[in-house]
């Protein structure tokens, strides 16, 4: 394994959480004060010009996002912290906190002052019960230490967060959704436009962004934008990235990883080849939404534009392998379930068209499918695709359309059998 | 613990929804306030949740009946979550899952019939490092094997059995 520099992770100890003495002595909240010497305008042209991408699963750039708030608006504003960390093969962001929680609350905070937006939401997971008391322990340290509360440092600014803890269900990660569930509406997304930073929490405008960016933004703030890109190879993907491995790799731990390495690298040092000596086969790239990677794409970078290019995408980064002994029908089917169950039911494409799905794949993977069954697949995929009010059917048609273009004759042969291969 | 929550905390709660701009934020943290002293949210909670907030009954049903984690039936002392998701699967989830099953003697939605634990399939837990993982009450078990689901099971039997003795 290659000694990477380790950004989000240096202070992470196996069983331990990083107090705010650790911290401050690794440069902890020096880059809150930094932020703090300059303008608002200016953290924000920095941070896009740092090239940050939105590491919760879209990739969309920070700093751009961030250009889009109307920072100048008089009146309430908000700063959400999106924790709610739900698509299958995903736990870096538990895994951050767990080590350093720090970094997010400096995050916040010099978001907070960069977006002029002085009230903060952390809207974490039912099933994240350890990070909230890590949390609610990092809070109260920075509020004792100045960090966080009135008048922050001497600066004038003042800054409060809130902890909501959710109770279940995937479509809260949708940001207009996980916003209905912070105001105690029932969590169907909204339409957008009006997108967030027009009209977002409480009608005001809001800035959502996911845990392992805001965590980014200090070290940013701290040692420049030369510093941050010169992380990782690819220009358009900068700095590092947590990866979280699972499914059959022999260590299924999370990583701290420059942006780039291939999936190589990823498979054979990291995940330290497959289990019992099998061979690779496929994975989930960056969580149950991502098209799969198989064996030919080995050597593809794991970076944002890379696997775009090859039809998949980074998403969250969780990779899940799976060996040469796996059924991809029975996988899809697996996580085609997880997403029809998780439905929210608001739109039909979604809500019926994931059930379809589901049918179709348990028909196949069970032996009763028919080459008309591949067709209306096929049909289901292009109908859904574009049409669902959010992106939840949209993410779900990742696996079930790779699927499709990878492995159409693992699919035949399960018709032509009248049973699955694999046994 | 027949009683939804005791007095003091109702008017903690009603103190802090007089003080803020938009009480109907704390519709989940009431419920699950109810839900942890409580065990469920029956429909008396739902009222009681609407009256310390200050709204409608109607405006905590549709988001007390959304969630998976809010208990709108009774359930045991301890719900087990077996994740269903795909690196639990993938790693033997399923065989964990007929273990818990058999072990306990119930099916999914089920209670056994010392009103100790509901088993209920859960998605990913966020433990894909850990898999195949399990959930009791708020805590995270894996990666699991049949051994060490018998393990937990007995040791969360124990604490069950402390915390009765010690209130009765």
């Amino acid at each position: 394994m290659t000694d990477y520099t380790q950004v989000l992770f240096k202070n992470r100890r196996p069983g331990e959480t990083a107090s705010l003495e650790t911290y401050e002595k690794t440069g902890g909240y020096e880059g809150l004060r930094i932020a703090l010497q300059k303008t608002p305008g200016e953290i924000c042209a920095q941070v896009k010009y740092s090239g940050l991408r939105g590491r919760g699963g879209a990739g969309f750039p920070t700093g751009v996002k961030w250009s889009f708030f109307p920072a100048d608006q008089p009146g309430e504003k908000y700063l959400v912290c999106n924790g709610d960390e739900m698509e299958p093969g995903t736990y870096k962001d538990r895994q951050l906190l767990l080590a350093d929680p720090h970094q997010l609350i400096e995050g916040m905070v010099i978001a907070a002052y960069a977006l002029q937006a002085p009230v903060g939401y952390i809207f974490l997971r039912y099933a994240y019960e350890d990070c909230s008391q890590v949390i609610e322990r990092a809070i109260a340290e920075a509020e004792a230490a100045g960090y966080l509360g009135k008048d922050i440092l001497g600066s004038g600014f003042s800054c409060e967060l809130h902890l909501h803890r959710s109770a279940g269900r995937y479509i809260l990660g949708e940001e207009t959704a996980l916003i209905n569930g912070l105001e105690g509406r029932r969590p169907n997304p909204r339409s957008k436009p009006p997108f967030p930073a027009q009209r977002g929490l409480f009608g005001r405008p809001t800035n959502v962004n996911n845990i392992e960016t805001l965590a980014n933004v200090p070290h940013i703030m701290r040692n420049g934008n030369a510093w941050y890109q010169q992380l990782s190879a690819p220009e358009s993907s900068p700095g590092t990235k947590l990866f979280g491995l699972s499914g059959h790799f022999n260590r299924t731990e999370c990583f701290e990883l420059p942006l780039g390495v291939t999936l190589r690298e990823v498979v054979q040092e990291y995940g330290g080849g497959l289990r019992n000596g099998k061979r690779f086969k496929a994975c989930l790239p960056g969580g149950a939404s991502s098209p799969y990677m198989t064996a030919e794409h080995l050597d593809v970078a794991m970076d944002f534009n890379a696997l775009e290019e090859i039809g998949s995408r980074l998403g969250t980064a969780g990779v899940t392998a799976f060996d040469e002994d796996t059924c991809m029908v029975a996988v899809t089917r697996n996580i085609n379930r997880f997403f029809a169950r998780e439905s929210c039911g608001w739109c039909t494409p979604c809500r019926d068209g994931l059930q379809t799905i589901s049918w179709l794949l348990d028909k196949i993977e069970n032996g009763q499918g028919t080459e008309d069954d591949l067709t209306m697949l096929h049909d289901q995929v292009r109908n859904i695709n574009g049409r669902s009010f959010c992106a939840l059917a949209e993410g779900a048609m990742g696996p079930v359309e790779a699927l499709l273009r990878l492995f159409e004759d693992e699919i035949k042969e399960h018709i032509r059998k009248g049973k699955c291969p694999f046994g | 613990m027949s009683e939804l929550l005791p007095q003091q905390q109702i008017d903690k709660l009603k103190a802090h929804a007089a003080e803020i701009e938009h009480p109907h934020e704390m519709i989940v943290d009431v419920l699950r306030e109810i839900q942890a002293h409580h065990g469920w949210v029956p429909d008396a909670g739902v009222v009681l949740t609407a009256e310390i907030l200050g709204i409608t009954p109607v405006e905590v049903e549709e988001i007390a009946t959304f969630y998976d984690k809010i208990f709108r039936q009774p359930v045991g002392k301890r719900v087990v979550h077996i994740c269903d998701s795909i690196c639990c699967w993938s790693t033997g989830g399923e065989e964990i899952a007929d273990h818990l099953q058999q072990t306990l003697g119930i099916g999914f939605g089920e209670t056994t019939a010392d009103g100790l634990f509901t088993l209920l399939p859960t998605c990913c837990l966020g433990a894909c490092g850990d898999a195949p993982a399990m959930m009791i009450g708020l805590t995270t078990y894996g990666p699991l094997t049949a051994t060490k689901v018998d393990e937990i099971l007995a040791k969360e039997r124990a604490e069950l059995a402390k915390t009765t003795s010690g209130k009765d």
